[in-house]
């Protein structure tokens, strides 16, 4: 009798999970659909730029300025321009960015002043960067009364800060109390702590940030647009406007001269590299130290 | 089966210990009337003890008792964090470091504290000692090395790190880290130590290994050490307090509260009958 109870009670048991294991097999065959789903644009929009965009690749990319319609050229002025105004906006946002995230996570954790500047950071974070270039527009583009390089940068900056005041607070805030306490217990004052200890502790997730932040603006044209505008002829003069990857992709792209439209395609390719090769050092540096 | 603990070969009977005359000793640490707040909770009722210099102090009790509270109430750990407060008194060597004026980083200077989690600092061996020391003293090199190697010698830890002084603190063992964290501790030079349940994380040879060290280094500080595991405190104090929702229920020499404990609630818990 007791046998039969057992069995029974199998059974249900045995369908039950048969069930779920039904369940189971049809959610990963749905998973894995939506995972090529998504992979697929990935790797058609990368085939594709491979495909138009390496035909271009040459020297004279690098070595020689957009030209006219119908004449040869590269594109050493917007490649220059983009280096120029990227690393200008990192210079600026970096360090304002890394100052507010070490006071929101080590000075002022408890404080309401760093809830109400995380609020408005995360606006910030998600802002459209049209928007930041028409802010940069207003505030420097017309006081100026021309457009400008400089100006680009600071757009770009602000861009850059958001995501660097994020990842330097997430990251501080994941380094253990306990080392803090460490510290503080050998007589360590506040600031040795954070520079010493903590910035340490958290160096390999704040450099990512700044990398992922490097890689966002790399390929930001609205806020450009507004700003630096573009150029096309050799310029480093950062108070005259100034020619960017993204701007000439988004010129030379709705161009009807083929030659220019391949200039683009070549463009856009090299961005992608730089981006992807940016990701690519960013999770390597913050994937766990195995030394 | 003592093979498996070898701790127990090592542990000293709390009765064999010979009771130490407090008439002789030097007053370090006196708490007088000392009340904790986590906010409006009341963590430690009207405290008052004497930590005496050249001994080893052990606070014992149930968890949430307070013990790890009232260590760092010592070196005002308890600073780094808001809405916590300490009233009353806490004299060292004839202040009150509870005084506002009381200046934190030479407080902690002079009383170090170990962890119950081993924190290394992500730094070379040398350097998660060397650190510290260059805090306070501009060394030449050679000194400095000199200073690394009696602190790492005075932790029993130099003969299995001699050879990798630029490896990670953080590549050690947990009883290597904690023995490193002792070392570093040592190397600033404070007069007293404070151990939060050092051996918690602990392997038995590593805590016989702390054990021995806690009894060497009572020659040169003063040490409380909060411990969860009576024989330790058996083994290693002098004197014992036994803590109990907040407050203090009975100090005395570690002979007298393992032997003859005055209060009922000692004896309950020091059988094992609670907590």
């Amino acid at each position: 009798m007791a046998q039969t109870v057992q069995t029974a009670a199998t059974a249900a048991r045995t369908r039950l999970y048969s069930g779920r294991r039904r369940w189971n097999a049809i959610m990963i065959v749905l998973a894995w659909c939506a995972a090529l789903f998504g992979m697929a644009w990935l790797a058609l929009i990368l085939g594709a730029l491979l495909w138009q965009g390496l035909s271009g690749v040459s020297l004279r990319v690098f070595t020689e300025m957009t030209p006219p319609p119908g004449a040869d050229g590269g594109l050493l002025n917007p490649i220059i321009g983009s280096l120029i105004m990227t690393g200008l906006a990192v210079a600026i946002g970096t360090p304002i960015g890394i100052l507010a995230g070490t006071y929101m996570a080590e000075y002022g954790r408890y404080g309401r002043l760093s809830s109400v500047v995380r609020f408005i950071n995360d606006i910030l974070l998600s802002a459209p960067s049209i928007v930041v270039g028409l802010f940069v527009y207003e505030v420097l583009v017309r006081p100026m009364g021309h457009f400008s390089g400089i100006a680009g940068a600071v757009a770009l900056a602000i861009i850059v800060i958001p995501v660097v005041v994020r990842t330097t607070e997430d990251m501080l805030l994941l380094v253990p109390n306990t080392l803090r306490e460490a510290a503080a217990a050998l007589g360590l004052p506040r600031a040795y702590i954070v520079r010493r200890i903590a910035y340490r502790a958290a160096r390999a997730g704040i450099v990512t940030g700044i990398l992922l932040a490097i890689a966002r603006i790399s390929g930001e044209t609205a806020p450009l647009l507004f700003t630096a505008l573009n150029n096309q002829f050799w310029s480093t003069n950062l108070n005259a406007p100034m020619a960017s990857l993204p701007a000439v992709i988004f010129q030379f792209a709705l161009s009807p001269y083929n030659d220019w439209q391949r200039l683009a395609w070549t463009g856009a390719l090299l961005i992608t590299v730089a981006v992807l090769a940016l990701s690519i050092i960013a999770r390597a540096l913050s994937s766990p130290d195995k030394s | 089966m003592n093979v498996i603990a070898p701790h127990a070969q090592t542990a000293v009977p709390a009765a064999a210990k010979e009771a130490l005359d407090t008439a002789k000793l030097e007053p370090k640490i006196a708490i007088r009337q000392l009340n904790f707040y986590y906010g409006a909770a009341h963590a430690l009722k009207d405290i008052s003890l004497t930590l005496y210099r050249n001994t080893v102090t052990a606070f014992i009790g149930p968890s949430g008792c307070g013990k790890s509270t009232l260590l760092r109430v010592l070196n005002r750990m308890y600073d780094l964090y808001p809405n916590q407060r300490a009233e009353g008194e806490v004299v060292f060597d004839g202040a009150n470091i509870l005084a506002p004026k009381q200046d934190l980083n030479l407080l902690r200077a002079r009383i170090g504290m170990v962890f119950q989690k081993p924190t290394p600092f992500p730094m070379s061996i040398f350097e998660n000692i060397a650190f510290g020391v260059r805090l306070y003293e501009k060394l030449p090199a050679s000194e400095l090395e000199y200073r690394v190697e009696h602190a790492l010698r005075r932790a029993a830890l130099w003969e299995e790190v001699k050879d990798k002084l630029n490896v990670n603190g953080q590549s050690l063992s947990g009883g290597q880290q904690q023995r490193l964290c002792i070392a570093r501790t040592v190397a600033v030079k404070p007069e007293v130590i404070l151990l939060d349940e050092p051996c918690s994380a602990l392997d038995p040879i590593s805590t016989a290994k702390i054990e021995e060290l806690i009894d060497e280094l009572k020659a040169d500080y003063t040490i409380v050490i909060v411990t969860h595991n009576m024989q330790q405190a058996a083994r290693v104090s002098d004197f014992t307090a036994f803590m109990y929702l907040g407050q203090l229920v009975e100090s005395a020499s570690t002979q007298k509260i393992f032997t003859s404990p005055s209060d009922r609630r000692t004896q309950d818990y020091i059988t094992g009958r609670f907590g």
